[in-house]
């Protein structure tokens, strides 16, 4: 099952990852190294077994009850921008360059 | 003024010495700061710590405050509210949580001092504290080398003496093999002993927040403050929480401890071999009973934690995409914006790990990969809870196999991935673990590990103090 340049822009599609050509190109080697690796599941039998999620211990459900608001600030202390109470953030279609939304 | 000597104090002692009156709360952090400027900043620097908080306060001592006074470093993944929280990477950059972890409030609440958050790899994916937005940290016992990772920040400050506490998260060895690297104490908790509400998240069926400490009594007051049931966490378990430092004791009669041969494969070095077998001597010489044993699945973990944890960080780090968070960059309509934040923002490992994440879980490779790998993982956690069932009470291996390793040595992803190969497997199997200093392998620490059944850290405990007690290997900085 060895990864095409095609499967990483495919993924990397799927990822919302842009990639340069060069970039693309070490992924296959990369990934295809990295993959031979776990060829060895496939020859391991595993009926024996269910999926993990049936092996680990039983899972904590906690109450099925809304907790309240956990934030240490307002909202107007760390929101971009607010106006008549509501949040105002950057246009997504045209926004500028910012380090910090 | 500031007393770096203080910080030779045992927490446990500081903390005492803060609540009698005879050491004021501020003095340890101060004695904090200041060996920060001596060994973390500046180009020769180990670059340990991103951040610092000069006007972080010690809660009112009383005796309720098992940490009163202690300087303890954080894991720049876990939320604060005074420093950012950035998780060593471009894309979360200048980002400030605006909620508190709820390890950071416990630790803040028994007294402790959060003096700095600490270097990682970017998203915790890595084991040399290399691949971080902010430079590599450095080992302080041979700045030549890396101090491991993915918590090697945190681990460099315990080693270097800036503090004797600090946290770090687990998800596939990054407490334990950075404390081996650096010679101090590390803890992996059981899956759901500690809330990881304000923890960003890597792999959700893995990742646990653990301490690390200058030594096993350290670790285990730290694990005290910050384990038990947390109604914020749904996979906080309500399991009663023991007190860790009871098992003080030098006696091991009565405790059964297995050598699982998979653990000891011929490659491994030597002399880490030689350094297990002494301490194998050292736990019958307490009273243990080493047992032989075996785990038949341990050479799977690593391609098993390679499939399963970047499948399940490719869904994690999803939410990274320039609209909620941090860095945003200018792209060809929506989809381009998210491409040229997510390039831009994550750095090659990141990219590698949400690629190789996305391939095993797209459609026609869900079966070969993802779910076969989560059977495997089952076999891997039935081999536990054998072991422990025939009466074993802790395991005992080495953390890893080698020393710690010069930066820039190791490019190849999947040699660097063989790091975690005597660790993941606690992470896979959600079992408690830890690694304490054994020894000295060319001048650098080698790290031994302990592995218990599901909340028995009780039991691994006890085993690391008789051993640490009988090794006395505290290896200085």
């Amino acid at each position: 099952m060895a990864i095409s340049e095609t499967d990483v822009r495919h993924v990397a599609g799927l990822a919302r990852v842009g990639l340069t050509e060069p970039r693309v190109q070490s992924l296959v080697s990369e990934l295809n190294g990295i993959l031979a690796h776990m060829a060895v599941l496939q020859g391991i039998d595993t009926t024996a077994v269910a999926t993990a999620g049936d092996r680990r211990p039983p899972m904590v459900a906690r109450a099925d009850t809304l907790a309240p608001d956990r934030l240490a600030r307002d909202l107007p202390a760390f929101a971009p921008d607010v106006r008549d109470g509501l949040l105002l953030v950057p246009r997504l279609g045209t926004h500028d360059d910012t380090e910090s939304a | 003024m500031s007393d770096t000597r203080l910080l030779d104090l045992p927490s446990a002692e500081l903390a005492a010495r803060v609540r009698g009156g005879t050491v004021a709360p501020r003095a340890a952090g101060d004695a904090s700061f200041a060996r920060m400027v001596t060994v973390d900043a500046g180009p020769t620097g180990l670059n340990a710590l991103l951040y610092t908080d000069p006007s972080a306060q010690s809660a009112p001592a009383n005796s309720g405050a098992p940490l009163a006074g202690v300087p303890v470093v954080v894991k720049d993944n876990i939320a604060t509210l005074a420093m950012p929280t950035t998780c060593g990477s471009r894309i979360l950059g200048g980002y400030v949580s605006p909620f508190e972890s709820t390890v950071v409030r416990r630790l803040r609440a028994a007294g402790a001092v959060i003096v700095a958050k600490a270097n990682m790899d970017e998203f915790a994916m890595g084991s040399s504290t290399e691949h971080s937005a902010f430079g590599p940290t450095r080992n302080p016992l041979d700045r030549d080398r890396v101090p491991g990772g993915s918590s090697g920040g945190s681990a460099a400050a315990v080693a270097a003496g800036i503090v004797r506490i600090a946290l770090g998260s687990e998800t596939g060895g990054s407490v334990r093999q950075p404390a081996a690297f650096c010679g101090i104490v590390g803890v992996k908790p059981t899956y759901g002993r500690v809330s990881r509400y304000g923890l960003v998240a890597f792999a959700s069926s893995l990742d646990q927040v653990g301490p690390l400490g200058r030594t096993v009594d350290d670790a285990a007051l730290a694990l005290g403050v910050i384990a038990g049931h947390d109604p914020l966490d749904a996979t906080s378990a309500m399991q009663p929480v023991p007190d860790f430092r009871a098992g003080a004791s030098r006696s091991l009669a009565g405790l059964v401890v297995g050598r699982p041969k998979e653990y000891f494969p011929r490659s491994l070095d030597a002399r880490v071999t030689a350094h297990c077998d002494r301490a194998f001597d050292a736990l019958r010489a307490a009273g243990a009973e080493v047992r032989d044993v075996s785990l038949p699945h341990t050479d799977l973990a690593i391609p098993v934690y390679y499939i399963v944890a970047p499948a399940e960080a490719s869904s994690n780090l999803a939410r990274f995409d320039g609209v909620r968070y941090g860095l945003r960059r200018t792209g060809d309509g929506l989809n381009g914006m998210y491409e040229a934040t997510r390039s831009q923002g994550f750095g090659p490992e990141v990219t590698r790990r949400i690629l190789l994440g996305t391939y095993v879980l797209s459609a026609g490779y869900y079966d070969a990969y993802y779910r076969k790998a989560q059977e495997v993982r089952a076999l891997i956690t039935r081999d536990f809870t054998d072991v422990f069932a025939r009466g074993v009470h802790v395991l005992f291996t080495p953390t890893a196999p080698t020393p710690a390793f010069r930066l820039g040595a190791v490019s190849d992803p999947y040699e660097m991935y063989l790091n975690d190969i005597f660790t993941a497997t606690a992470n896979l199997a959600g079992v408690p673990a830890m690694s304490q200093p054994i020894g000295l392998v060319d001048g650098l620490p080698v790290g031994g590990q302990f592995i218990a059944a599901h909340f028995d850290e009780a039991t691994m405990f006890r085993a690391a103090y008789a051993l640490e007690h009988a090794l006395g290997t505290e290896v200085a900085a």
